[in-house]
């Protein structure tokens, strides 16, 4: 009777015709098998070293946004403080969150966990999220009691990926300060055109809803022609909708709607 | 010179993958504006061709030949997948410049070409120092082009100025030509010229553009 153990299986293998079909099967599976281990073992090991990258990036977008906003030095050095306050809100209450810790909290995590997000329906998903994180990290700054700059992180599911983006708005929470697009995977030379400056420069200045309370702004098909309209970009309509889209849903009542009310209310106390 | 030697030196200038066989263009046009990202991705690809000519060249006597196009790049994809991620751990920002180009070594034909035509029906050792040679070759011209373009193009050596510019006061006006991809066409173009001028026997004969394969093996 021969012996049957792993090894003397894998010197029978090795021992075929390679154009035995057992042995074409065998070498494909093992390959793919090597092949499968080796890619997720590098990306699971190396994953902590990106992340720390991305963040520093996304750090440096966020104090090269504050140096690019007018004026924000001054308030810088009179309100006394060096950086921005970091605080995380619960969006559906529009309230600080209690018991997050800002050190542990990870927006991608969040966002994933059923126990920490909310799934969206249809008709509410424009931004195409399916998830929503119920904590986000906001950032403000303050000239004594006043409001003076804050910035909301939002993101939307654009042509090739997730756009992720600070939005900045000034004390009357409708005027954009700055838009900084943080991550993005869109077309090179086409939508890929929404991470660049010029492009972005066009964000300041433009108002969110008009008095009626109705949010307006979004990327227009060619020039922009009012103050709720930024340039669109030739060949890149999806990514522009998908930016319009972005702005609407995180204005609205599932994004920040609750917590802008809230500010504007004061009964928004960080 | 020993059969060893002249095996890793032979692709540098006489059997040039880029100049003579015209293979990984696409890349070389992209990535050389500057030294430092045609360095970044001369080491990237030599470091895939050596390790896939290796391990293709160690497996080749079981692919079975039927699915052996499909092994190779699959291989070859995972090893330029795991590259990818290291700059992307440990050089993020060099990374980011050179965005898709990395990922794009696996349809670069050079490494593709190097498995199919010479790992495997060689061994290891020969295998490995053919790929090295190769990856050399590439490296050696994508130096070239990427310091030309950087000198001309902003008078700089990675980042280091060697011509004064005008707007920092000096004599020399960048030609923005070279920061654009046909300069590299032009500047390629030149060396080949160059090149053949020197070495007659590169230039292909009247009427046999394409060299057969079997004389493309012939080492």
């Amino acid at each position: 009777m021969a012996e049957f153990s792993p090894l003397t299986l894998w010197r029978r293998i090795l021992a075929l015709p390679n154009e035995s079909r057992a042995k074409t099967v065998a070498v494909a599976f093992m390959v793919a098998l090597v092949c499968a281990a080796l890619v997720s073992g590098t990306t699971v090991v190396l994953r902590p070293f990106q992340d720390a990258n991305r963040a520093a990036e996304r750090q440096e977008r966020l104090d090269a946004m504050m140096a690019e906003l007018p004026g924000m030095e001054d308030i810088l050095a009179r309100s006394g403080a060096d950086s921005l306050e970091a605080v995380i809100v619960d969006l559906a209450a529009g309230a600080v969150a209690e018991g997050v810790d800002p050190a542990v909290f990870n927006r991608a995590a969040f966002a994933a966990d059923p126990a920490t997000s909310t799934e969206l329906s249809a008709d509410d998903d424009i931004a195409g999220l399916g998830r929503r994180s119920d904590f986000q990290q906001i950032y403000l700054l303050r000239d004594g009691d006043d409001l003076r700059l804050i910035l909301l992180p939002v993101s939307a599911v654009g042509y090739g990926g997730r756009i992720e983006a600070l939005l900045a708005l000034e004390g009357d929470l409708n005027t954009v300060a700055g838009l900084s697009i943080t991550g993005h995977s869109e077309t090179p030379g086409l939508g890929a055109r929404i991470a660049e400056p010029g492009w972005q420069a066009l964000w300041p200045g433009k108002e969110i809803a008009d008095e009626t309370g109705e949010i307006r702004l979004h990327v227009a098909r060619g020039g922009a022609s009012s103050v709720f309209e930024i340039d669109g970009i030739t060949g890149a309509t999806r990514t522009g909708n998908a930016v319009s889209n972005m702005i609407t849903f995180w204005m609205g009542p599932f994004g920040y709607g609750p917590l802008l009310d809230a500010l504007r209310s004061g009964s928004f106390r960080p | 010179m020993t059969s060893a030697f002249r095996r890793l030196l032979d692709p540098v200038i006489d059997n040039n993958p880029v100049t003579l066989q015209i293979l990984g263009i696409c890349s070389a046009l992209a990535v050389t504006t500057s030294l430092a990202t045609a360095l970044t991705m001369s080491v990237a690809l030599t470091a895939v061709l050596v390790a896939s000519s290796t391990v293709i060249s160690l497996i080749r006597r079981h692919i079975p030949n039927a699915i052996r196009l499909i092994v190779q790049i699959t291989i070859i994809a995972s090893l330029v997948i795991v590259a990818d991620q290291i700059l992307q751990a440990f050089a993020w920002q060099m990374s980011q410049r050179l965005s898709i180009f990395v990922g794009l070594i696996v349809t670069n034909c050079l490494v593709l070409g190097r498995a199919e035509g010479f790992a495997m029906r060689n061994g290891v050792g020969a295998s490995a120092l053919d790929a090295l040679g190769n990856g050399l070759g590439y490296s050696f011209i994508l130096l070239i082009v990427g310091a030309i373009r950087e000198v001309f193009g902003t008078g700089a050596l990675f980042g280091h100025p060697v011509l004064p510019t005008l707007a920092k006061g000096g004599w020399f006006t960048p030609l923005n030509l070279m920061m654009l991809a046909p300069s590299a066409f032009f500047i390629l173009g030149l060396l080949i010229w160059f090149i053949r001028t020197i070495k007659v026997e590169q230039v292909e004969h009247e009427g046999t553009a394409i060299i057969s394969a079997d004389e493309a093996r012939k080492p």
